[in-house]
């Protein structure tokens, strides 16, 4: 390590450099914002009105629809707009709860350690070596999946994953020499929690939250998709999937633009998931060395 | 010193499979407060719901019904079905090889394929290949199984009918009817999983590469080859284990989507429509079936690393 | 006679990924090795000299690369040269060592394996030859049963006979020219002088040429025929060992030379001298520390064992020793990091409660820590003044407007600008965060300041001018300093009064000049001998004493029976030493050495 000190200053923020994939991301997800804040005035129709009796029609003179009917005649454009608040808005507040949960409990394990750690530890690991989709369920069968109760469940599974985050990260903390220093001069674990651990935590946090964020939203939507998810009559993208799936056989004689219904629900899933592992994956990768030694070039 | 490592390794094997089946027991029987009427729903007369609770057995006290269906367990009794009377043991037995039969041709084009690609990737990072490979991969990760499996089916089975929408396999069916059955929900979770695996393979081989070692193994003049297959090859594989393992977790998660999307006859489904219908045993079993998989498949990771670390086969 | 090798003009630049822009790493240097020679390459860490070194490879670490200049080995010019070419070369004609031999063995293949795949895949005779060579330069290496010890894995091995093998391994298909780099640094003092005298022999016995890469000046007197000395990628001075070392010419020079071996403390210079009525800030009696819990209560891993010390107030007491003695756990057990199993602490006469928790204020405030790595001891989100208004605010409780008024005063009392106050950790450079390190515990006013190996982690020069600095604040402020360092020239420079551990164990304790001349504890002896003097021809010397074949025989091992030296001892009284603890005999001005031999008998 040289001693030479840097010549400028503090390095000012400057524009993140995300290339065109970056960029794209950021407009998605400002885009589907934008749709959950304002979808009373955006959709051009109310989400359950039935419009036409044409299942899967192109929609006629009166009532234009843009993607055609689902497979009761309503909107769905209109369906697809309301379907990202439940969605998004689910998954959203459910990750909160992750959060929330998981960082608490994660942080106390990982300052405190010795046997609350191992005893709160041992319980996390039993949740986890479920594989997500199998605890949803059967926390569904158990409790049911009304509204609350699947952003409460969802939560609670992804919690679990977040603890294990956020105690790894407590304890890298712990041991650094700079908290070393704060203990020795006597500091209150309040005070180290709060200086030290929670600032420091913060960026490697921030980044899980995106990831939580997408899984989220998949494990919602493949629930709904499974008919254990969101209930009728509320609808998300998922379970807009699942009952238009008879569009499907419709494509052979009327051509793919019947096939709306199911598929544009999913394709907005998959936008929304890809910009945020577009984004993470970015913001991991800018603390990675690329560098390729002679072995491999 | 190794054999103790292993058997506590087994151990905790056990006691987690233990607490397993005490948070679904608890999760099915215990929470749902009563079940009688949670089964039964709100329409059911108050004679109808004594009659089931005595039944099943519900005004015995909590532990007393865990211990009896653990004891059942073991000895192969799984209990009957809500919905059909029928010994669940019996309803699964048959589907028990068509999900195995599913996951496992899934795993088996997966893991080498994703194994091999990651391996070529690695040793190229930073290429065209690479850039386009591990955006790709992306893709497919943020893709929701139903968007994958639609597309598929759209493309194989509706515009180019080569193959069957849906999987039912008939039981005499032969084996070419039976392999276009199962190719699309085979590729659909092969290719759920192998984008994951793919990107983490590379990810543990790249930090194999990066090791001093191999920057000593080039400057002795090592062959390249040799320095992969000799010298990486050994420090990678239990990195590329645990891999293996994490996602095998995905193809369990898959399955039960994929299952449900061409109606395939494997306990996934089974357990769905156990969950949509309140078939309390029926889901239990089920449940049952894929922790106790997905334990093992991560005990076997975890000896495997034991054993693969020269530290702890040959210590001092 | 034409050179072995030959570099003219060399430029290499590197990046840190693919984003930064190249910079230039090593600007235009040129060198000459002949057949047979020993050129050492010296420079602080950035210099660029092991970029250098492998380049006689035609090798570029990851995120370098070449843009100038040419590499000549043996006629041919290396950067134009195939892959595969390199390749024929590498190992064949050049060979390398590393600076960790722990990191650049695999760990999964054996250590016979390793060495004699240098030989196998250049096809440098049969497997056979290449197996006698490999015995035979492990029995010149004075490594214990060669034969078997290349049987085992490397973590089966120790770390000083690891870089041996190493040594081993890079001659195994005799090249012509070895490049070393910094292979002895990561060593302990006296394991070093062993290999050290291994590697000289072999390179003679073998005619092969070297570059010895290293920032240590007297190692380099003990092994190099010509010395080339490097600041930031250029050459300084360059020329034959005996002029480098005794008529430097350039300024540069001159400073590297006096930071490695600074001369010790001639007694009653500039501090208190002791006697018996000046007290003790610090009194540390039969502590027993380590780490772990066993079920009984009893510590798992024991690392002191009945420790003894006492601290005079004004003076400056160094802790020596080599790792696993245990001087770091000694600083945080008296910091109450790491509370005492046994024995007690007193701070200006009263108790002191083994943890931070059990501490008032006032006493935590009293005695302050510096720890070792200057890049990690701050907060990297927080800025310079927040970090040292904390114990303004902490211990003083001082106002916002009188802490940064103090702020200021403290930068300017460690030689650092005011106003990187408002700066984070990052801008600055090891040294200058070192330097905040110490204004953040002055900031405290304490009475004494733990310094834990705090220039261990800082180029060799500056951490000579850190020990001044400490010297001029001790004398402006008499504060009380416990430097703990395993650099025994250091310490004997800075301290009045000096402790050698063994393996958890006092040793001697006394007066620096005292312990530093004879009667010695045997460790002691070793230590002194073991520290390289910048004459050629010392290691020669220091070779044929008992001493130093005694002490390679073996490893530091902590929890022995008797005396945890006896292995080693070349006084060892056989039945005495290996079974009772030896007692402390005292000597005059408060001299310890803990002994079974009496004082008469120790000396040399």
């Amino acid at each position: 390590m040289t001693d030479t000190p840097l010549a400028e200053p503090e390095p000012r923020f400057h524009r993140p450099e995300l290339g065109f994939l970056g960029w794209m991301s950021v407009a998605i997800l400002l885009f589907w914002v934008v749709v959950v804040i304002f979808a009373p005035w955006l959709a051009p129709y109310p989400e359950s009105t039935i419009l036409t009796n044409q299942s899967f029609g192109p929609g006629d003179a009166e009532n234009p629809m843009v993607f055609g009917s689902d497979y009761l005649g309503r909107d769905v454009l209109s369906r697809l707009i309301f379907g990202a608040r439940i969605t998004l808005g689910l998954a959203f507040t459910a990750t909160m709860i992750a959060f929330v949960l998981g960082v608490t409990l994660g942080f106390v394990a990982g300052i405190i350690g010795g046997r609350t750690d191992d005893f709160m530890s041992r319980i996390n690991d039993a949740f986890v070596s479920f594989p997500s989709i199998m605890l949803a369920l059967i926390l569904v069968s158990a409790f049911g999946s009304s509204l609350v109760l699947l952003m409460l469940t969802i939560g609670f599974i992804e919690a679990t994953r977040v603890y294990r985050i956020a105690r790894s990260l407590a304890q890298n903390i712990m041991v650094m020499d700079f908290v070393e220093v704060s203990r020795a001069r006597g500091e209150s674990i309040w005070w180290i929690l709060r200086n030290e651990v929670m600032p420091n935590a913060f960026i490697p946090l921030s980044t899980d939250f995106g990831l939580r964020f997408t899984f989220a939203i998949l494990l919602l939507s493949s629930l709904s998709f499974l008919g254990l998810g969101v209930q009728p009559p509320f609808s998300d993208w998922g379970s807009m999937v699942k009952e238009n799936q008879a569009a499907l056989n419709y494509i052979l004689f009327y051509g793919i633009k019947v096939a709306g219904a199911p598929l544009l629900p999913a394709v907005c899933i998959f936008s929304v998931t890809l910009a945020n592992n577009l984004l993470v994956d970015w913001n991991l990768s800018r603390s990675q060395q690329d560098i390729s030694g002679e072995l491999i070039s | 010193m190794l054999g103790r490592l292993i058997l506590r390794r087994i151990a905790l094997g056990f006691v987690t499979l233990f607490v397993v089946s005490l948070i679904v027991f608890g999760g099915t029987e215990v929470l749902p407060g009563d079940v009688a009427e949670a089964v039964l729903g709100q329409g059911a007369t108050p004679e109808t719901v004594a009659a089931f609770r005595k039944e099943m057995n519900l005004d015995r006290p909590a532990y007393e019904r865990y211990a009896e269906w653990l004891a059942g367990f073991a000895t192969g009794d799984l209990g009957n079905s809500l919905a059909t009377q029928r010994p669940v043991a019996d309803i699964i037995a048959p589907r028990v090889p068509n999900t195995l039969i599913l996951g496992g041709l899934a795993a088996l084009i997966a893991v080498p394929l994703a194994v091999g690609l990651g391996l070529y990737l690695a040793m190229r990072p930073g290429s065209v290949l690479d850039r386009s490979l591990t955006t790709g991969s992306i893709a497919i990760i943020s893709a929701p199984e139903f968007l994958i499996a639609t597309l598929l089916v759209l493309a194989f089975a509706v515009q180019l009918r080569w193959l069957p929408s849906l999987a039912r396999v008939p039981s005499d069916a032969g084996v070419l009817q039976t392999l276009r059955a199962l190719a699309m929900p085979v590729a659909t979770l092969s290719a759920a999983v192998l984008a994951p695996m793919m990107r983490m393979t590379r990810s543990a081989i790249l930090n194999v590469l990066s090791h001093p070692s191999i920057e000593m193994a080039i400057l002795k003049g090592v062959p390249r080859r040799t320095i992969i297959l000799k010298h990486a090859l050994p420090n990678a594989i239990a990195p590329i284990i645990n891999v293996i393992a994490v996602n095998l977790a995905y193809i369990i998660g898959g399955v039960l989507v994929v299952e449900v999307i061409f109606s395939y006859s494997g306990v996934a489904k089974l357990m769905v429509d156990g969950v949509a219908s309140r078939d309390i045993p029926v889901v239990q079993a089920c449940a049952m079936f894929f922790c106790s998989i997905y334990i093992l498949f991560n005990l076997i990771a975890d000896i495997v690393s034991i054993l693969a670390n020269p530290r702890l086969r040959h210590s001092q | 006679m034409t050179a072995l090798l030959r570099i003219n003009d060399l430029r290499i630049e590197g990046r840190r990924n693919r984003r930064s822009p190249y910079t230039p790493i090593v600007k235009g240097v040129s060198l000459e090795v002949k057949r047979g020679e020993v050129l050492a390459l010296i420079g602080e860490s950035g210099a660029g000299k092991s970029t250098i070194a492998v380049a006689s490879m035609g090798y570029a670490k990851p995120g370098c690369r070449f843009c100038g200049g040419e590499v000549l080995f043996d006629g041919l010019s290396v950067l134009d040269m195939t892959l595969e070419e390199k390749r024929a070369v590498r190992g064949a004609r050049i060979s390398y060592v590393a600076q960790s031999a722990a990191a650049s063995f695999n760990a999964s293949l054996r250590l016979d394996d390793q060495i004699t795949e240098v030989s196998l895949v250049h096809g440098v005779g049969t497997k056979a030859e290449a197996v006698e060579r490999m015995i035979d330069l492990a029995h010149r290496m004075q490594l214990p049963n060669p034969e078997e010890i290349v049987r085992k894995y490397p973590h089966q091995v120790s770390g000083g006979q690891l870089q041996r093998l190493m040594a081993v391994m890079a001659m195994n298909a005799r090249p012509d020219l070895l490049v070393l780099d910094e292979p002895t640094t990561a060593l302990d003092v006296t394991t070093q002088l062993e290999v050290l005298a291994a590697f000289k022999d072999t390179i003679r016995d073998s005619g092969a040429a070297a570059i010895y890469v290293t920032h240590d000046l007297a190692v380099v007197a003990q092994i190099a025929d010509r010395i080339m000395v490097l600041l930031d990628g250029e050459i300084v001075e360059e020329g034959a060992t005996e002029q480098i070392l005794h008529e430097p010419r350039e300024d540069y020079t001159r400073k590297l030379m006096a930071a490695v071996r600074p001369p010790p403390k001639r007694s009653g210079e500039g501090s208190v001298s002791r006697d018996a009525h000046s007290d003790n800030v610090i009194e540390v009696t039969n502590i027993d520390a380590g780490y772990g819990r066993r079920r009984d209560g009893s510590i798992a891993v024991k690392v002191l064992h009945d420790v003894s010390i006492e601290i005079p107030r004004g003076s400056a007491i160094g802790v020596i020793g080599e790792s696993g003695c245990g001087k770091s756990t000694l600083a945080r057990v008296i910091s109450g990091l790491l509370p005492a199993a046994s024995g007690d602490t007193l701070l200006d006469g009263q108790p002191l409660a083994g943890d931070v928790k059990d501490r008032d204020r006032d006493q935590l405030r009293r005695v302050q820590i510096v720890m070792q790595m200057p890049d990690v001891a701050f907060n990297p989100l927080k800025t310079i003044g927040q970090a040292l208004e904390r114990p303004l605010e902490f211990y003083l409780g001082m106002r916002p407007d009188q802490r940064r008024q103090r702020v200021a005063e403290l930068l300017n009392m460690v030689e650092l600008p005011a106003e990187f106050a408002s700066r984070r950790p990052m801008a600055l450079s090891g040294g200058q965060k070192q330097r905040v390190n110490l204004a953040r515990a002055l900031a405290a006013e304490p009475e004494v300041i733990l310094c834990d190996e705090v220039t261990s982690a800082l180029d060799t020069v500056v951490g000579a001018q850190i020990i001044d600095l400490l010297k001029r604040l001790q004398d402006d402020l008499g504060v009380t300093f416990v430097f703990i360092s395993h650099d025994l020239s250091t310490v004997a420079s800075f301290a009045d009064r000096v402790v050698v551990l063994y393996a958890g164990r006092v040793a001697e304790q006394g007066p620096t000049a005292q312990v530093l001349s004879p009667p010695y504890h045997p460790y002691t002896s070793l230590l002194l001998h073991s520290v390289p003097e910048m004459r050629p021809g010392w290691l020669e010397e220091i070779r044929e004493t008992e001493t130093a074949q005694l002490a390679a025989a073996s490893v530091v091992e902590i929890g022995a029976t008797g005396c945890p030296f006896h292995k080693r001892c070349p006084l060892a009284i056989k039945g005495v030493c290996d079974t009772q603890p030896p007692p402390v005999r005292p000597l005059p001005n408060g001299h310890q050495i803990a002994c079974h031999r009496e004082i008469a008998e120790l000396g040399h």
